[in-house]
């Protein structure tokens, strides 16, 4: 029986809903110490003095750790994956409010909670910066000097900079922008802006370690365990096989639990207490750990009078926050796809990751992409309605379609743009009378599509082991967050080896055994790992034949794989392990930014939306949306179409409430009361479609998904608003106050506060 | 703070046990290995805490763990006491309700109290009535759709 294709529940369903499933949050062992964190209070300032002597006379307290103390066991405390910046806590200077000064050890997690309480640190406060523009200027400086990670070729250049926030600057030239704009018929500029917000997972930042016998085992909620065990070893100056790392199922991570999050500090407790150490994050103290980028762009098209567009410039600023954690890379690995899914010949970029005083920034769900496409995609509607050609017709005329280069030089190759826009068009029956409201409540139509490259270059390792009854177990370091990967790949398997997905085994990630991942992030795994456990299952498939040649048995029979290793070893032994690794070509790119090969896929993805705004309120009703992505040919079309629902609901949230309120650098609203996530009362009607495409090079020709349906909602509904009532949203969340105040302004009677 | 003994029925049977009293249902129960109910926002507002107390959803993060001397506490693990899982369960397995599982256990108890009271549920009701649940991953769609289900089977 075909297995790819079929639609199946995710194998571990009765697990989750009887709520056995097994998550780290839950994690107890024996003679195990809670950590809580004390935190620090300004946004940027020299640590003066931490007086810890009341915490730790507090009857149960183990013991109170500083960054002086992690100092003396860890010479050079800074870890990151883009930069060695980030110390394991608090060395001379805090950064950002929230950022870990001091821990305390208790057997009882509330002594250590009250005990936290009783710790005070005096601080010389400097002057703090927090917007991302003003910190371009050198005035307060973040950082002394730069820490690029010594591994990355591509940042070595880095090293040592100092007098600069610029974290990393990024450019791409293609064609000449500025002469092509000076012959335009008409140029546009606009600037876009983003907020700050966050993944929020509701299993929150959770990381146990325990010592051993010359070894270290770190149990965490974490998406890229390889990352860790590296990492770890690094600090400790170890060999990898010193640390184990273990993931079971993630309670969500979005992007949010990605490289080292709290691992490098339990590791280091614990090998100063030689206990297991266990910290536990509240939702409070998420909002101190890792957010989404706010961003300033700049970009500016010229268009000729027949409505192509010939010349685009971006200008993208990325508010990184106090460390710059993947922040360089979401600056360059989107930056280059700044200019959208266009056919442009001349466009030039500059993306520039920046650090400032607030919490840092990382990957959340596109990888930086929602915050161009919210740019680029208002930006072109603009420019539409600017020549008075209908957006839709102005889009279809400057697509990008396959066989045609993108900005980056690669020539663009099985990328489903005209096929997904075409859905949602077709979905949205464009072309039919649309009712356009009447007084006080009025509709209208917006529609946005959007081009991702997945991140590259990135190596995926399977192992498959057969036992000697023919039974099969899978072995990735690929960590199942809800998104279903275990699923596709046993069905991958299960295609590949002739057996049900359902009689699978897939192990989850434990260094000891499981091979390296690069991560689980950025919609890349179905196709990295997805093509290593193939050829692994083909592998495997292979050696199983072979096996039967050696046990003398007939070629092109097809005795059960039982029979073979009875046959060859006499009884019920032994295994056949297959194994593959799989990276993908890649081609860095140039001085200019430009390459032949950037990336081994492209994602697709966009929504159109129905809006009813309240002219009185600039209340905004989602009347209907709808998101369509290419996912190639879907392994599992089922799970895949709430991969694009769940991603289209999460960025409403980003588009029309969620926001980190800032007061002196302190975030005002850190707790679900005040910051506001989508319920199950604000989903609108809504419609997924899964664009079937083939991705050749992908495995069964499918491709990543898990970000798609996040690029489109924003600005289509910003493109709604616009064609309801005439005003325009330039920065995100679209909330009604915000829309009352364009509308107000509109009419000629701004807010008295304006 | 010195512990307190409590007597309680805990899915159908009879315990007793010592415990502090500024510590929430949600600690009370991982003493009894009982891990469906967890707890996230710690405000009373996701839901993934959801515990039954006599018959009524309460946060077990918010509800301490000595109240429950004297009552009846149900919590998602007594719903497949017998091997197979409850109508509900089922349910959310066949419409793909959730993505992650966390907030999981909360959603099954609360649609059970819903269908208890409301046999038959408008998709508004549902609404209403699972207000108090947030899915981080947003199944809403499938949740809305489990529940339907749910009610038909």
């Amino acid at each position: 029986m075909n297995q790819v294709g079929r639609n199946i529940p995710r194998l571990e369903v009765r697990a989750k809903v009887t709520g056995r499933a097994d998550y780290t949050h839950h994690l107890r062992l024996p003679g195990m110490l809670y950590g809580k964190v004390f935190r620090s209070t300004v946004p940027h300032g020299r640590i003066l003095s931490i007086d810890t002597e009341a915490a730790r006379n507090l009857p149960g307290v183990h013991r109170v750790v500083t960054g002086a103390d992690i100092k003396k066991l860890i010479p050079e405390p800074y870890y990151g994956p883009a930069f060695h910046d980030q110390p394991i806590l608090a060395l001379d200077k805090v950064r950002h409010v929230g950022e870990p000064v001091a821990v305390v050890l208790a057997s009882d997690p509330h002594i250590a909670e009250q005990a936290v309480q009783m710790i005070s640190a005096e601080y010389e406060e400097l002057p703090a910066v927090y917007d991302e523009v003003a910190a371009m200027q050198p005035d307060i400086l973040v950082h002394d000097v730069l820490r690029p990670a010594g591994t990355f070729a591509d940042l070595k250049h880095l090293k040592g900079r100092g007098g600069t926030n610029v974290a990393l600057d990024y450019h791409l030239r293609r064609g000449d922008a500025d002469a092509a704009m000076a012959k335009a018929d008409h140029v546009l500029e606009h600037t876009f802006k983003t907020q700050q917000c966050l993944h929020l997972a509701f299993e929150p930042f959770v990381s146990v370690a325990e010592p051993g016998d010359n070894k270290l085992t770190i149990y965490t909620a974490n998406q890229s365990p390889s990352f860790v065990r590296i990492e770890i070893a690094r600090l400790f100056g170890w060999p990898e096989n010193r640390v184990r790392v273990k993931v079971p199922y993630l309670g969500g991570g979005f992007g949010g639990k990605l490289y080292i999050k709290l691992e490098a500090l339990v590791s280091a407790l614990s090998m100063l207490v030689r206990r297991p150490v266990k910290i536990a994050l509240t939702m409070e103290e998420q909002f101190y750990m890792i957010t989404k980028h706010p961003t300033t762009f700049r970009i500016k098209s010229g268009v000729s009078k027949d409505g192509r567009i010939v010349a685009r410039t971006c200008q993208v600023y990325w508010n990184g926050g106090a460390y710059a954690d993947i922040g360089p890379r979401v600056a360059q690995k989107s930056g280059f796809t700044a200019a959208g899914p266009y056919d442009i010949d001349n466009v030039s970029v500059d993306s520039y990751e920046i650090y400032t005083n607030r919490t840092p920034a990382g990957a959340l769900r596109g990888f930086g992409i929602p915050q161009l496409v919210w740019a680029y995609e208002s930006h072109t509607d603009l420019i539409a309605r600017e020549l008075g050609i209908d957006p839709v017709e102005f889009r279809r005329k400057n697509l990008l379609r396959d066989g045609r280069p993108q900005a980056s030089g690669t020539v663009l190759n099985d990328a489903a743009i005209p096929d997904v826009f075409e859905a949602i068009v077709a979905r949205m029956n464009w072309n039919a009378p649309f009712d356009r409201g009447t007084g006080t409540i009025r509709r209208g139509r917006g529609i946005a599509i959007a081009l991702k490259a997945v991140i590259s270059p990135t190596t995926s390792v399977a192992i498959i082991n057969i036992s000697a009854d023919g039974s099969v177990t899978l072995l990735t370091g690929t960590v199942d967050m809800g998104q279903g990967s275990d699923t596709a790949y046993a069905l991958i398997v299960g295609e590949v080896l002739g057996v049900n997905a359902e009689d699978v085994r897939v192990v989850h990630s434990d260094t000891d055994v499981t091979p390296y991942d690069m991560g689980t992030l950025g919609s890349r795994s179905l196709y990295h790992m997805g093509n290593a456990v193939r050829l692994a299952a083909e592998d495997a498939r292979a050696k199983l034949r072979a096996l039967a040649t050696e046990a003398g048995l007939p070629e092109g029979t097809n005795y059960p794989p039982v029979e073979i290793f009875k046959k060859r070893y006499g009884m019920q032994a032994g295994n056949v392990i297959g194994a593959a690794t799989f990276l993908p070509t890649y081609s860095a790119p140039d001085a200019q930014g430009l390459s032949t090969n950037v990336t081994p896929f492209w994602m697709v993805g966009g929504s159109g939306v129905e809006v009813e705004v309240d002219t009185e309120t600039g209340h905004v009703r989602i009347l209907w949306l709808i998101n369509a992505a290419d996912c190639g040919k879907p392994i599992n079309p089922a799970v895949a179409r709430t991969q694009l629902s769940g991603a289209a609901i999460m960025q409403l949230g980003f588009t029309l409430s969620e926001a980190m309120q800032l007061d002196g650098g302190q975030v005002t609203n850190a707790s679900l009361a005040d910051y506001k996530i989508p319920g199950i009362g604000d989903i609108p009607p809504m419609e997924n479609e899964l664009v079937t495409a083939e991705q050749h090079t992908g495995p069964f020709g499918a491709k990543g998904l898990g970000e798609s349906g996040t690029f489109g909602v924003s600005p289509a509904i910003a493109n709604a608003i616009h064609d309801a009532v005439g005003v325009r949203i330039m920065e995100l969340p679209i909330t009604a106050e915000a829309v009352l105040r364009a509308l107000r302004v509109k009419e000629g009677r701004p807010l008295d506060d304006e | 703070m010195s512990a307190q003994i409590i007597n309680f029925t805990l899915n159908g049977e009879a315990v007793s046990t010592a415990i502090e009293p500024h510590r929430n249902l949600v600690e009370l129960l991982q003493r009894f290995d009982l891990l469906g109910a967890r707890e996230s926002c710690g405000q009373g507002l996701c839901g993934c805490c959801t515990v039954l107390v006599d018959d009524v959803a309460v946060s077990g993060c918010l509800y301490f763990g000595v109240w429950v001397d004297g009552k009846n506490v149900s919590t998602v693990e007594h719903l497949d006491a017998d091997g197979s899982l409850s109508k509900v369960q089922q349910a959310f397995i066949d419409c793909g309700a959730f993505q992650c599982g966390f907030c999981t256990p909360g959603f099954v108890l609360m649609t059970h109290q819903l269908l208890k009271e409301d046999p038959d549920p408008s998709d508004d009701d549902i609404r209403h009535y699972l207000a108090g649940n947030l899915c981080r991953c947003a199944a809403y769609p499938e949740i809305i759709e489990a529940v339907k289900r749910a009610a038909k089977a």
